[in-house]
């Protein structure tokens, strides 16, 4: 201990923390694409369940290795640029989705005490990150000059600005009721509440935000950018190879931010609810990560059983019911929560 | 002598970035590279210690506002905006004028003096956060003017609509 104080205080004080967090992100970077690679097992393997299929099974006992054959696949696989593309936007776009949900991560903290970085603005910074990962959709519909990229691109474009106006406005009900817009605070004013979470009061916010959450990440049924029976692949028809898996990779990491914001902002992060947590004591030995973890995979494991369960929205549709339910509901649950926050 | 070097560098880059945007000849490389110039504005914010409005200016800006002038840009024809002159012919005048109007600013600027330090100091701000110190100012000082704000854009959106249900 006495080591570590002197290293701390002492001029390498400030390069010793700077490692520090170097080996934090690196934790948290590994940690995340390799839950990004099992989830795409887990999700051929849910769906093929549910559809009474097997899913993967000859790579390795139960398909095991599956996600490891692809990755290797795709990793060298041929990267191919269209010619009439225009090349320097082609090559950057899909560095951006994958560049904005890694650094999401930044702010999520994953048990007490451990996030990277510990910001007043936690949830905007998230809201910042999600809206800049449409450019990457965006750039890759347009660079690749073809019919089908930039319909998926459109697409894109036109549903995360509507879906984010209704996210961010789902979650200013749980701004209001937390008085904070850091995650942690967010975590620590639900355990005030014998329920420990704040999906009991914000349903309605839950809701929206989960519906949002949806469109966000263009999964089924808002998965019109990359509709396969209509635009082949969507947005990233024209990629190939390692800058094709980088979509892939953020789409998945985008899941995992979506899940972990309705986790800590609705299902109490880390905590457990203080009913339980009196009623069984034995339960308080139990690390956060954890409770953390088992609530994030609930979420994942629900984009894969809506999207087994329901069709796909038509585009106006989709509109219809961003504008003119979501977005209102959101509304009507800020003026509830404002009254009952004022009254009490 | 941290604080100028960095103020150096975001003044630099954002006038640089800003005569890249002007000229450059496809007008989605101009919004991209506005979009690069949007996260040195919200650097500069952020050096100020403005976090709120440095969230805030890549949400509304970069997350909206940008990619609507994108969305809008993918539907002009590019092959024809591509070879249509850059700039009309009476650049040298607009040249001349902000050349003087820069020159009034750049003489007045000595004679400005710092008025009387408010409360909101940097540890003021600290120790409040930001977003609460604004909010605060806004909705309690300058609460009239903000109302007068967002009626005016309420009328703008009103009137967009009514101008696109016209042709329909």
């Amino acid at each position: 201990m006495n080591i570590l104080d002197s290293a701390l205080s002492g001029t390498y004080g400030y390069l010793f923390n700077i490692a520090i967090i170097f080996v934090k992100i690196a934790v948290v970077v590994g940690v995340t694409m390799l839950h990004v690679t099992y989830a795409t097992y887990f999700e051929r393997k849910v769906i093929g369940h549910m559809q009474i299929r097997l899913g993967p099974m000859r790579v390795g006992p139960h398909g095991i290795l599956q996600p490891i054959a692809d990755m290797l696949k795709l990793f060298f696989k041929e990267d191919i640029i269209p010619s009439e593309a225009d090349k320097p936007v082609f090559k950057i776009a899909p560095v951006i989705p994958i560049f904005a949900t890694l650094s999401s991560l930044a702010v999520v903290p994953f048990f007490e005490g451990f996030v990277i970085a510990d910001i007043n603005i936690g949830l905007l910074y998230l809201f910042a990150m999600s809206s800049l990962a449409a450019y990457g959709v965006v750039m890759a519909g347009w660079a690749s000059n073809s019919k089908y990229s930039f319909l998926g691109g459109l697409r894109s474009s036109a549903q995360v600005i509507s879906y984010e106006v209704a996210m961010g406005l789902s979650l200013v009900g749980v701004m209001l009721m937390a008085g904070s817009l850091n995650l942690s605070d967010i975590v620590k004013a639900q355990q005030q509440y014998w329920h420990g979470m704040f999906l009991i009061p914000q349903f309605l916010a839950y809701f929206v935000f989960m519906v949002a959450a949806f469109a966000e990440t263009n999964r089924t049924p808002f998965d019109l950018p990359e509709a396969e029976s209509e635009l082949v692949a969507g947005y990233f028809v024209e990629y190939s190879g390692i800058r094709f898996a980088w979509y892939y990779a953020a789409e998945y990491v985008g899941m995992i931010i979506m899940s972990s914001i309705a986790v800590l902002c609705f299902w109490g992060g880390w905590t457990i609810p203080p009913v339980i947590a009196d009623s069984i004591p034995a339960l308080k030995v139990v690390p956060g990560i954890v409770w953390f973890l088992g609530k994030v995979y609930f979420h994942i494991f629900l984009y894969y059983w809506v999207r087994a369960t329901v069709p796909r929205y038509r585009y106006d549709q989709l509109m219809a019911l961003g504008w003119k339910v979501l977005i209102p509901l959101a509304l009507a649950n800020i003026v509830v929560t404002s009254i009952v926050k004022y009254m009490s | 002598m941290l604080p100028k070097l960095f103020f150096g560098y975001f003044a630099i880059v954002m006038i640089s970035l800003s005569l890249v945007v002007i000229t450059r000849r496809n007008p989605v490389h101009s919004v991209l590279w506005m979009l690069v110039l949007f996260f040195h504005i919200a650097g500069l914010y952020l050096f100020l210690n403005a976090e709120f409005i440095a969230a805030v200016q890549i949400i509304l800006y970069a997350g909206a506002i940008l990619v609507l002038f994108l969305f809008v840009i993918m539907m002009l024809n590019l092959k024809e905006e591509i070879t249509a002159e850059r700039f009309i012919g009476e650049w040298p005048i607009g040249v001349a004028l902000a050349i003087s109007i820069l020159m009034l600013i750049f003489f007045s600027i000595s004679k400005i003096t710092a008025g009387p330090q408010g409360q909101h100091t940097i540890e003021a701000i600290k120790a409040e956060t930001h977003t609460k110190a604004i909010g605060k100012v806004l909705y309690t000082e300058y609460l009239f003017p903000f109302e007068i704000a967002s009626l005016i854009l309420l009328i703008a959106i009103v009137g967009a609509i009514v101008l696109a249900k016209k042709r329909g």
